[in-house]
Parts: structure tokens; sequence; C-alpha cells
């Protein structure tokens, strides 16, 4: 039997356009793209072109594109570049409580090095809220850095509102459109955003690329030293096959996104729907409102389980998910997400979040069900917790 | 990142339940932590533990480790079960990887707790 691939959050299968678009750099087309030669002039347009493509696709200019190697480094270049280049200004910044790690422990790190951070709270859906920003900022603040939507509960911040308060008090925003970028239609402009993270294998694109948009005019510190690769502003050789993929990735799933998206919310709702009829004891984690949620993202806690021993089961019957515990990792602390919109911390240990991608099917979805049913009642009956 | 031995048992686990009209119980772990783990045992008058079954909540390693500790201890006298380790179990399982040590542990604290329990409520009576 075929695999039932419901982890889009965590990543995508690469689109065949844009991995034929890839193949020729990988080949052919091999050049450093910084060369001052033939192969070098073909790179060089590969990357001029994916940055033309990019930057039209969220409505900056080509000179606002910068290539990274992951949306984490974007995240960190975005954070780190800002408070070393305004240390004089001061050392706050705000962010939120369910920041994905590439935000949150950078800011952690920070903090090691005299910066003071503010964490905003989420209420039981998980949005900031502008009241909170805004009574959070100070002289010294220089950066607030709020994700554009959530990457285990989906929840889509209203980041344009969020914006226009930083910049009423004169204060930088970024934000971690990682998961957002191809899910949701955006424009930077509209957003006035200062700076924004995409990763390119979350939207069909491949591994091992990202992008910081940084706005005209801003002034950053480099994160990455070195060459003088990306205008001066990240050392390292353009990861050419990299971006050519990214971009066309990009440019095809916006192509297509409203019908991808209702598509995606089709089975994803009735998924949600099937498994709230036939499981109790149940928590559906995030936004209720379906149009401030990303259209793929389902995430439940099962009461008197745990997380792994779900996941496992469901990947024995062929099903692979993501738990929304860290049990699988060292720590035994359940998701920070979680906990901050209010989930009791026994209960956030069972928790699974399933991400749908446009491949998959309505059979896969009700053959989840079925097999999800079948494990909560199994495991169930192997908790000591459960006294039905 | 579990072995095939660990995914097996976790697959069909064995002695899972509560021995019908148990006369030891030891019930271990936390669920801040995400491990709870229930032994019942029936431990006859000559000092022997007829059956032993297990409820855990936790992850497909604590499941594996209180099925297979369970296992070991059915038709042992109490001081034989008393000298099952975790590291027994660990073996038992073809090993765990380092950070789901801590579940084979509870496993054999699961044993203790509810020999505990049937000395503290018998052995006076």
């Amino acid at each position: 039997m075929k695999n039932i691939y419901l982890d889009h959050a965590a990543t995508t299968p690469l689109s065949e356009k844009a991995f034929e678009a890839m193949k020729p750099y990988f080949s052919d087309m091999f050049g450093n793209a910084n060369s001052q030669h033939a192969y070098g002039r073909e790179g060089a347009k590969g990357v001029s072109e994916a940055r033309a493509k990019i930057a039209n696709a969220i409505g900056a200019k080509n000179g606002e594109i910068y290539f990274t190697a992951s949306g984490t480094e974007a995240d960190n270049w975005a954070i780190k570049g800002a408070a070393l280049e305004y240390r004089e200004k001061g050392k706050h910044i705000i962010t939120s409580v369910i920041e994905h790690p590439a935000v949150y422990t950078t800011c952690k790190q920070l903090e090691k090095y005299g910066y003071e951070v503010t964490y905003l709270p989420v209420d039981g859906e998980g949005f900031v809220s502008k009241d909170d920003l805004e009574a959070a900022i100070r002289e010294d603040t220089i950066l607030v850095s709020i994700m554009f939507a959530n990457n285990e509960i989906g929840t889509i911040q209203p980041i344009k509102e969020l914006c226009e308060v930083a910049h009423r008090h004169g204060v930088l925003f970024h934000t971690d459109a990682v998961q957002a970028t191809g899910a949701i239609r955006y424009d930077v402009k509209d957003l006035g955003v200062d700076m924004l993270s995409m990763s390119a294998h979350k939207f069909y694109g491949p591994k091992g690329v990202g992008v910081l948009y940084l706005r005209n005019g801003l002034k950053m510190e480099k994160l990455i030293t070195g060459g003088e690769q990306e205008r001066a502003h990240r050392g390292g050789t353009t990861n050419t096959p990299g971006v050519v993929g990214m971009a066309v990735a990009l440019e095809d799933a916006l192509s297509t996104l409203e019908e991808d998206a209702k598509y995606v919310a089709s089975l994803r709702d009735r998924f949600v729907q099937k498994v709230l009829a036939q499981i109790d004891d149940i928590y559906y984690n995030g936004a209720k409102d379906v149009s401030k949620r990303l259209p793929n993202n389902a995430n439940f806690s099962f009461r008197y389980i745990e997380g792994e021993s779900i996941l496992f089961s469901l990947d024995l019957a062929g099903i692979c998910a993501s738990s929304g515990s860290a049990c699988s990792s060292a720590s035994l602390e359940p998701s920070r997400t979680l906990l901050s919109i209010g989930v009791p911390i026994g209960t956030a240990h069972g928790s699974i979040r399933f991400s749908f991608g446009k491949h998959n099917t309505v059979e896969e979805v009700d053959y989840t069900v079925d097999e999800l049913v079948k494990t909560v009642r199994r495991l169930r009956e192997m908790s000591p917790l459960y006294k039905k | 990142m579990y072995n095939e031995k660990v995914m097996e048992v976790f697959k069909n686990p064995q002695h899972m339940g509560e021995v019908e009209n148990y006369n030891a119980i030891g019930t271990v772990g936390n669920e801040v932590c995400g491990d709870i783990m229930q032994i019942t045992m029936r431990i006859n008058d000559d000092g022997i533990i007829e059956d032993a079954k297990f409820k855990t909540f936790g992850c497909a390693a604590a499941v594996a480790s209180s099925s297979t500790a369970t296992g070991m201890i059915i038709g042992k006298t109490i001081d034989e079960a008393l000298k099952v380790t975790n590291k027994q179990v660990v073996t038992e399982l073809e090993g765990l990887p380092p950070q789901k040590i801590h579940c084979s542990v509870l496993a054999e604290d699961a044993i203790r707790a509810a020999i505990d329990y049937y000395e503290q409520n018998h052995k006076k009576a």
C-alpha cells in the first residue's frame, strides 16, 4: 500500500515543473552565478529571472529579494541583523509565544547577549492582540517579529494591522511567512512589512532555499558574511538550481492558489467533521473561523493518550502525520504553542497535526479517519487515564 | 528511531489491561511528563505472581517497556520480580533510544510500586 502523506506543513513533494526547471543547473549550466564568463552569465541569468519571478509573486521589487539557504536562515537574518544594526537605538524585541523555533530560539539567544524580548501571549485560538502589541512597545523597541501563519495550528495573524501598530511607533516589522507563502495570496506592499521570510520546500519547491524580503532602503546588518553575492548582503555561492526551482514552484503555486486552497480546505473540512463526529474527548486546536486558518491545517488533542503512540500507530497503517508533542525528541515538554492556547499539559501530549496537500484524495481522508478512530480506541483501552 | 522488536511489541502488546481481583497495583509517572504506567497483579499465598497486566499512557517505548516488563514477572515470586531491572527490559527489547531509557525505568518502578502496595496491604493482615 502506498503511504498517505498528511504532513505538508513539514515539507511538500517537489513539483514536476520545478524539478524540470532545476535540472539543467545541476548539469550543463553548472556555472557559479558570480563568475565573469559564459558559464557564470548563464547561472546569473537563471538567478536573476528567479529573483524577478519571486518579486513579482509577492509584489516586491527585484532588489528586495535576497536568497538564503532556508527559512530558518531568513528568520535568523531578520532578527539578528536588525538587533545588530539598531543596537544603538535599543535592545528590546517583541515577538509571540507561538513562533517557530527559527524565531523563538533566535530571540532566546539574543537574551543571552543583553537584549530584552517580550513574548506576546495569544488567545485560545492562537491570535496575537494588537492592543497587547501596542502596550508592549517601548522607547527602546527595535523590532516586532510575528509569524504570518502558525505551523502547528494554522492560525493566520492579522499581519497588516499588527504591522500598522509597530509602524505607528516607528518600530520595524518582520513576519515569518514560511507557512503562509503559497497558501495565502499576499502583497508585501499592502501588508507594509519591512521584512518577510519564506521557504521554498513548503510550496512544492526544493529544500535548502529560502528568501528574505528586505524593504528597499532598510538598513540591515549581514548575517552571513563572505563574498559579494546577493548584492554584497549575503555571502555564499548562490544555490542556482535551488533558486530557479523555488521561483518556478512559487509561480506555479500562485497560478492555482485559490482553487488549490479550496480543494485542500474541502479535504481538511471533511476530515475535521468526521473526526469530531466519531471521536469524543478531543480538542480541535486553532482558529474556528476557516478564513483565519491555513486551508491545509487540522490539529487535534486526544485526551487520555499520547501523541507519539498515535503517530506510530498511524505510521503502521501507512499514514504520515506529525506529533504536536515534542516527545519524539529528547525533550519531555509538550508543544509551546498548544500550551499557549490553553490546552492542558497532559492533553497537549496527545496532539497530532494533519496537514493536507493538493495531491491528497477524498479516499485517503476517509481511510485516515477510519484508522484514526481505531487507533484512538486501541490506545484508550490501553490508557490508565481512560475510565469508560 | 525504534528497532523492529520495539515496534513489534508496540504493535502487539501482551498482557494489556487490568487483572481481575488484583491484589497489587502500582501506578507511576505523571501526565505532565507524558508517561503513566499502571501494573496490576494477582499474587497468591505462596508469593507467586499468578497474573500481571499493564495499562500505559505514553509513547511507543513506554508501551513496549510495560508490556515486556509485565511478561517478565508472570509466574515469578515476589523476590524474583523485584530483581527485574530496567536494563533487563531494555535488553529484552534489543535496545531503546537514549532519551527513552526512562520508559524502562518507569516499568521497573511500576513493578516495585505494585509489590510495595501488596506488602503494605497484605503482609500485615
